[in-house]
């Protein structure tokens, strides 16, 4: 499996990961030789095997539906890049 | 003082020989001397470090000390802080000063240990080499010109060069056995689950766990006391009583059955590497153990594998990194997508978004089954091999690392390369057991680490089978002669 630059793009898009136009050569050849990597899965058959989603497998644990956590909403603003009367600003979405 | 082990350190404030506060200046002193040199702290908490040093010593004159109060240590920068900057080795973080602890931090504190800082590491703990660290390389006090490994590098340096006496560190492949390998130290990641994952910045949520790196395995049981047990805000958390690790490391080894998987002693592995781990098989032998040939006939899919599983992990925990809430926001952005693609595409380096897209390329519709859902069942198959291996031996060995310690900048340029350093240890982070590192010989000037692997919440005997091999080898005690 081999990506190309328009794929690499399309994927970067997806992310939303920012990258420059000089480095998309060098992250096409990066990405496909992991993925050429990644390809020796396919030598083995795994048509009757579960997949294996945790280390575990056990069942998820469940708490009351309990407030256990008070409101630190200043203290965790604190290092934000932009707020303002409690809310975060991020630039205007709708016109 | 900074010989010592923490063990020793314990008897020695015991004893009344020093106090914390005197300890934590020594190491303090030594970190503003030496610590520069080798790149492994980014954050130093000298301040913080005296005050938690002065309040062990009024703890202990109080009559309250338990067996760590007052020994100072480091924590990974990949566990949150509270009040102290928490990097994760990058870019986005480097602005963030944690809003609280981790437990494990939490837990260290309670036992009245002392921090005395941060320590670098891999870019969100994507690395084996600790080169992708925005803050730069940490360099192995072996060798100044080699790298310490990855992603706890600077947790595995300052205990090489008795820096801190110990450290905390966490492993999603092998990013406490590799470094501690590579540097000549003790290292021991846990079952999954055993550890909590709480205020630990996540990297692959279903792999990651945190340990102790310590000069002994005697030290990493005492330190295991205090991480261990568990934790109501990690969902992921086993809930299973908490042995006292240091109670079984002298039983006998008569009798072990020790596993050694073919597939670990063949094609790469290094001549001089395998020849210390064969050392090491001997002097277990000579102490009662048993060695058994066995087979993990598809750990050669542990690499490929891991590679599909962790990315696609890392892609969904990173997607939290935005620039909205915490982190770096780029300068001027013109709309909201121009402010998510700017503040990551600056805020990450090219290992970081290297995974994240392979990630959300393996988890993209049409890519799901032949990438994630397969490697998922390939995941159990790796997982199935060690359940038939623990039904025939009691513990599993191997080299931890195909090689030594390579040179800074020798496998920087090739993503695979650099990957394929972790072959002996990914598949047990895909299987969940737990795994240790001890030092066993020096090839070329160079650590060499034994790896051992238990069977699921088997660390007791683990750290036995470390100990063991540490009463009766000097190898642990070796320190690199610029750091002695």
């Amino acid at each position: 499996m081999s990506l190309d630059a328009s794929e690499v793009e399309k994927i970067a898009h997806l992310a939303r990961l920012g990258i420059d136009e000089k480095d998309v050569p060098e992250y096409a050849r990066n990405l496909s030789n992991i993925l050429e990597l990644v390809e020796q899965m396919s030598a083995v058959d795994t048509s009757d095997v579960e997949p294996m989603a945790h280390p575990l497998e056990l069942a998820q644990r469940l708490r009351a539906d309990e407030v256990t956590e008070s409101d630190q909403r200043e203290h965790f603003q604190k290092h934000s890049p932009k707020v303002e009367d409690g809310l975060f600003l991020v630039p205007q979405v709708i016109e | 003082m900074y010989s010592k082990t923490v063990a020793e350190l314990a008897n020695g404030l015991q004893q009344g020989d020093f106090s914390s506060e005197e300890l934590t200046r020594a190491y303090l002193d030594r970190i503003s001397e030496r610590g520069d040199e080798l790149n492994c702290f980014i954050t130093v908490t000298a301040e913080q470090a005296m005050q938690s040093a002065r309040a062990a010593d009024q703890q202990r004159s109080a009559g309250n000390a338990g067996p760590l109060t007052g020994i100072p240590m480091a924590h990974k920068d990949i566990f949150c802080t509270e009040g102290v900057k928490t990097s994760c080795g990058s870019k986005m973080l480097d602005n963030f000063i944690a809003p609280y602890n981790a437990t494990v931090v939490e837990r260290l504190n309670e036992a009245g240990m002392v921090m005395l800082g941060k320590t670098n590491m891999d870019e969100f703990a994507m690395g084996s080499s600790n080169e992708t660290s925005f803050y730069g390389p940490v360099k192995n006090p072996w060798d100044l010109g080699a790298v310490p490994g990855g992603s706890s590098g600077g947790s595995a340096a300052v205990v090489a060069a008795q820096l801190a006496p110990v450290s905390t560190g966490t492993d999603t492949g092998g990013s406490i056995r590799q470094p501690a390998s590579l540097c000549g130290i003790t290292g021991l990641k846990p079952t999954y689950g055993r550890v909590s994952r709480y205020g630990m910045i996540a990297f692959a949520s279903s792999l990651d766990q945190a340990g102790p790196m310590a000069k002994t395995a005697e030290d990493a049981a005492m330190i295991l006391n205090a991480m261990a047990g568990f934790d109501q805000r990690d969902s992921t958390s086993v809930d299973k009583e908490v042995p006292d690790y240091t109670a079984n490391l002298n039983d006998s080894l008569k009798g072990l059955k020790i596993g050694l998987p073919r597939e670990f002693f063949g094609e790469g592995l290094d001549s001089g590497t395998a020849d210390a781990v064969h050392a090491a098989l001997k002097e277990y032998e000579a102490m009662g153990a048993e060695l058994v040939d066995i087979s993990l006939p598809n750990s050669g899919l542990s690499v490929p594998t891991y590679y599909v599983v962790a990315p696609a992990e890392c892609s969904s925990n990173l997607s939290r990194f935005d620039g909205v809430r915490f982190g770096y926001r780029c300068v001027d952005p013109v709309d909201l997508e121009d402010m998510y693609k700017r503040s990551r595409g600056e805020g990450f380096g090219p290992e970081v978004k290297r995974r994240i897209m392979i990630g959300a390329y393996a988890l993209s519709a049409g890519y799901y089954d032949a990438y994630y859902l397969k490697a998922q069942k390939c995941r159990r198959l790796i997982s199935d091999d060690f359940k038939k291996a623990f039904e025939q031996v009691d513990v599993i060995m191997g080299p931890t690392s195909p090689d030594t310690a390579f040179n800074i900048g020798e496998k920087s340029d090739d993503p695979v390369t650099m990957y394929l350093s972790d072959i002996y240890t990914i598949a047990v982070n895909l299987a969940g057991l737990p795994g240790m590192s001890v030092p066993a010989g020096l090839v070329g000037g160079r650590p060499v680490g034994l790896q051992i692997i238990g069977n699921y919440f088997e660390e007791s005997k683990l750290l036995n089978v470390a100990h063991k091999f540490q009463v009766v080898t000097e190898w642990h005690q070796m320190v690199p002669s610029a750091y002695k």
